[in-house]
């Protein structure tokens, strides 16, 4: 069958970084992504199942990945060759018809152990098991070489990883239901989810968690930073209080409290602040401009980085990360307002929400572009380029292939 | 004799008319049958000065008496004196401030007055730098008074030193400097530049806090203020001199002092500015385009720097002292005779050419705030009787309008163009929704009582100041504007001349008449 695959080639790797913002089709065709013929993935166990992708979205760390910009810190969580693509909505092929999204994490139940400490406590975001049990190593499906990944014609999938979706949400919201998880994830991390809350950055994850922090949040007013009109747009319809470039965040966050300004010092500003974007400049704005002792949560991937921070230790600001999905503290009261279904004590799963709020928020309009298998060069330059292009997120669609052999 | 301004009709002959450009120039040639605006050539200057300001002080007009007749060894005097906004640019010393200064200080001393203050009137501008002091005053009085602590800014959030004068019978609060009011005398230093200044808008204005001048300076008053260059129907005008009422009913005694310059804005070098095109010599087209082509090669912030270096060689045409009232209107007169030209009829595009310097950016940067206020306050509103454009019709405004700012001078402008004018433009909304928060921000509020800053309030003046214009307009085009800051002003912005009229004629028609004010030198049109 056809899958794009990522291989293990370090010439191949360096050539994408150097290419990227130059020559950026060249840098994807030189790269480590290639189009090929491979085996469908073999089921370890009877509780894993086939599964054909419908739609599968480019995730800002699969770009990072591609153009080999990521942390290497991620080198021993994954698997070569492996086939990218987390973002799936897909159906199964034991039951032509259903159609299921992907919780791509490979947890120890997934892997056939025992839950590790974390996962008995039922945060699987933080699994002690990515390297061990039935499969190779890989934080998620899509990174690991034992089950493949959604830009492919088939991959596999354990049964506890597949939600079924309601025949009434769209293809376009499904898929943005495992980017919609980290988002309510990211929504879910700060302590305290009132005052002023500011997300910088209006990509994917940024868009999603502003619209997960309506919803689960109490916020007094929702600043987002986003540089390009669409952007824009997106930030004002999914109910942005104030839409800002990044040069206005400072000002901003001095004008909320009416407080000091000298040079790059504000003495005060928003109560949380969610970088969604994972740049050193980002990072360094978003500890700039959280109050003294505020959070700032860091929701985009960052690569390793030279950061400031002076700041964060004279104003004892807390710098969180907020990784993928588990199981989350969910007050019963925005519980009820959201209207999902809770007993006493229960903590939903990341994704069950997701999937609850999914058909309320519609970020399908969040997919702004389709590319067939064979057209990943512009696929993934679009994807790159983002918003600077127009582009939110950027899918692969399979729905009109005909074969597993169909690019 | 100098030759009065008037009005010039572009034929095939008229060579391209020079517009101002900020900190730079561009000729366009405007279509045949387009209007240009020229103003009058500079009046005759006084020659002997002093002896204009001592006659001046011996024979106040008004119910007025002498100046040294009113002072006395026991009595407390303060001089206030319009701050560095006037006049543009800066005058080539001495400053007429200064010796008109002098003069009441020899005065004072010679009757023996010990208890001596003078105030810069800012109101809610900015704190003038030790040089601007130096050069508004002169270094004798400067040197005399300042380290004595005598020469003092007003400071219009010093509650203490504010005092409540009492109220006008439409409940408007007049609230003005203690010291100044509770002097035995407040003698009032000017200089009229143009016809909005002076009058009772230089104590109850320039004296004033901000509780007091929210009453004038609002969308209201400048909507209804037709235009703010004409003081008999002007309603900001109208709310001061009611206000000064107040003041004189409470017996403070005020003697005022108004100056009036002329025209002769450029220096020698850059003659060819206050020269019509088609008499320009070859030592005038050799100076533009020596001048044209170091600007297109110096980066903006030499060329700001340059620009702001110059000195004005303004003659003065008129010193009148004594009741404010029987003052200004003298002081009107001067004026008039100076910058006011006959038009016939109203045209549907005004095309303005923005120079490098308006009242709030003296050594300063021009940000896009101060271009709508230049262009939409100031010189829209040169006109008395009807506006140069129609209702409905566009203005051309010419500046490149980067975004730039200068933190130190206009910190609240940085807020109010990232964050007001993102969401609004609209004048009325921005005024019930974010003023009242700029204006007590306790940070602005810190910078303009320490610093050099404009009080927060000052951007939301300055986009009153545009309201009538906003209300008449059907368009405002910015030829050669940053697009993004011209947006975010909500106009729309042109490369070429050509654009902008073919934009224009989208909103006004097809045929449109167009009428360019030639200014700098200041003209005001008298439209008929």
């Amino acid at each position: 069958m056809k899958a794009l695959v990522i291989s293990r080639s370090p010439a191949r790797f360096l050539t994408a970084r150097i290419l990227k913002d130059r020559l950026t089709d060249k840098a994807i065709e030189s790269g480590p992504l290639s189009l090929k013929d491979v085996d469908t993935p073999k089921p370890p166990t009877t509780e894993w199942v086939r599964v054909r992708p419908l739609l599968s979205g480019i995730c800002g760390s699969d770009i990072s990945t591609v153009f080999f910009q990521s942390s290497r810190y991620f080198e021993a969580l994954t698997s070569l060759p492996f086939t990218p693509g987390h973002e799936i909505v897909g159906e199964r092929l034991d039951r032509p018809g259903e159609r299921v999204v992907v919780e791509p994490a490979l947890t120890c139940a997934i892997r056939g152990l025992e839950p590790c400490r974390f996962c008995a406590l039922g945060q699987t975001q933080l699994c002690e098991s990515t390297t061990i049990g039935d499969l190779k190593e890989g934080i998620q499906l899509g990174y690991c070489a034992s089950t493949g990944g959604g830009w492919s014609n088939e991959f596999i999938a354990h049964e506890r990883a597949l939600h079924v979706i309601p025949d009434e949400l769209s293809l376009e919201d499904a898929v943005m239901v495992e980017p919609l998880a980290c988002a309510v994830h990211v929504s879910l991390r700060p302590t305290r989810r009132q005052g002023h809350l500011a997300i910088i950055g209006a990509g994917t994850v940024g868009l999603a968690t502003l619209a997960a922090s309506t919803r689960l949040g109490d916020y007094d007013s929702i600043t987002v930073v986003a540089k390009h009109p669409l952007q824009r747009q997106f930030a004002k319809e999914l109910g942005a209080s104030t839409v800002l470039y990044p040069d206005e965040l400072l000002g901003a966050a001095r004008r909320l409290h009416a407080s000091q300004r000298v040079g790059h010092y504000v003495s005060n500003g928003f109560d949380t602040v969610i970088d969604a974007v994972g740049s050193t400049s980002s990072i360094e704005s978003a500890i700039a401009t959280v109050r003294p002792g505020g959070e700032v949560i860091v929701a985009g991937m960052p690569p390793r980085q030279s950061l400031d921070l002076a700041p964060l230790w004279h104003r004892e600001i807390q710098l969180k990360g907020a990784y993928a999905y588990g199981e989350e503290d969910l007050d019963p009261a925005v519980a009820q307002r959201i209207g999902l279904p809770l007993q006493v004590g229960q903590r939903p799963r990341t994704f069950t929400i997701a999937l609850h709020l999914a058909g309320q928020l519609q970020l399908g309009r969040l997919v702004t572009h389709r590319y067939r298998l064979g057209e990943y060069v512009p696929a993934l330059r679009k994807a790159y380029h983002g918003g600077r292009e127009d582009a939110i997120k950027v899918v692969f669609d399979l729905t009109k292939r005909k074969s597993v052999h169909d690019a | 004799m100098p030759r009065p301004g008037f009005v010039l009709e572009v034929d095939r002959a008229t060579p391209p008319t020079l517009f101002w450009h900020g900190e730079s120039f561009r000729l366009e040639r405007l279509p045949r049958g387009s209007r240009i605006l020229y103003p009058p050539e500079p009046l005759n200057a006084i020659e002997d000065v002093r002896g204009a300001i001592e006659a001046a002080l011996d024979h106040p007009v008004g119910e007025a008496q002498p100046l040294s007749s009113l002072l006395n060894p026991n009595m407390s005097l303060t001089i206030a004196f319009d701050d560095v906004s006037l006049p543009l640019p800066q005058m080539t010393a001495p400053d007429i401030r200064s010796l008109v200064i002098e003069a009441v200080l020899e005065r004072a001393a010679e009757a023996g007055v010990t208890d001596v203050v003078l105030i810069a009137a800012l109101a809610l501008h900015r704190r003038m730098t030790e040089s601007e002091l130096r050069h508004a005053l002169g270094n004798r009085v400067y040197n005399a008074l300042a380290p004595r602590g005598q020469l003092t800014q007003h400071d219009a959030e010093d509650k203490q030193n504010m005092t409540v004068v009492g109220e006008t019978d439409r409940g408007e609060l007049v609230e003005l400097n203690r010291r100044a009011v509770e002097s035995d005398l407040l003698v009032y230093v000017n200089i009229n530049l143009v016809s909005m200044d002076g009058g009772h808008k230089s104590v109850a204005t320039g004296l004033a806090s901000y509780d007091s001048i929210k009453f004038h300076h609002n969308v209201d008053t400048m909507v209804h203020s037709r235009s703010f260059m004409d003081r008999h129907n002007s309603e900001l005008h109208s709310s001061n001199w009611r206000m000064g009422h107040v003041i004189k009913d409470a017996g403070v005694k005020i003697f005022q002092i108004e100056t009036t310059l002329n025209t002769a804005t450029f220096p020698e070098s850059f003659r060819f500015l206050s020269r019509r095109e088609w008499e320009w010599n070859l030592r005038d087209r050799a100076s533009f385009i020596a001048a044209s082509e170091a600007l297109k090669k110096t980066p903006p912030h030499l060329a700001r720097q340059i620009f702001q270096s110059v000195r004005s060689p303004y003659g003065v045409t008129g010193i009148t002292a004594g009741e404010v009232e029987a003052v200004h209107e003298r002081t009107l007169e001067r004026v008039y005779q100076q910058q006011l030209v006959r038009v016939d009829g109203q045209s549907d595009i005004l095309t303005l050419g923005l120079p490098f310097i308006g009242p709030y950016n003296v050594n300063s940067i021009m940000n896009p705030i101060l271009v709508y206020c230049l262009g939409l306050g100031y010189l829209f509103n040169m006109y008395r009787n009807k506006p140069l454009v129609r209702k409905g019709g566009v203005v051309i405004l010419s500046h490149p309008t980067r975004p730039e700012f200068d933190p130190a001078f206009h910190p609240s402008y940085v807020d109010f163009f990232d964050q007001v004018l993102t969401e609004t433009t609209d004048p009325l909304v921005i005024e019930s929704k974010y003023e009242e928060s700029f204006a007590r921000d306790p940070w602005y509020i810190h910078l303009y009582r320490t610093g050099n800053a404009y009080h927060g309030v000052h951007p939301f003046y300055m986009w009153y100041w545009g309201a009538h214009a906003l209300d008449h307009l059907g368009g405002v085009i910015i030829l050669g504007g940053d697009p993004k800051a011209t947006r975010r002003l909500g106009f729309q912005s042109a490369s070429t001349m050509a654009d902008a009229l073919e934009m224009a004629r989208s909103i006004v028609g097809s045929d449109p008449s167009i009428t360019h004010l030639h200014s700098p030198p200041l003209v005001m049109a008298d439209v008929y």
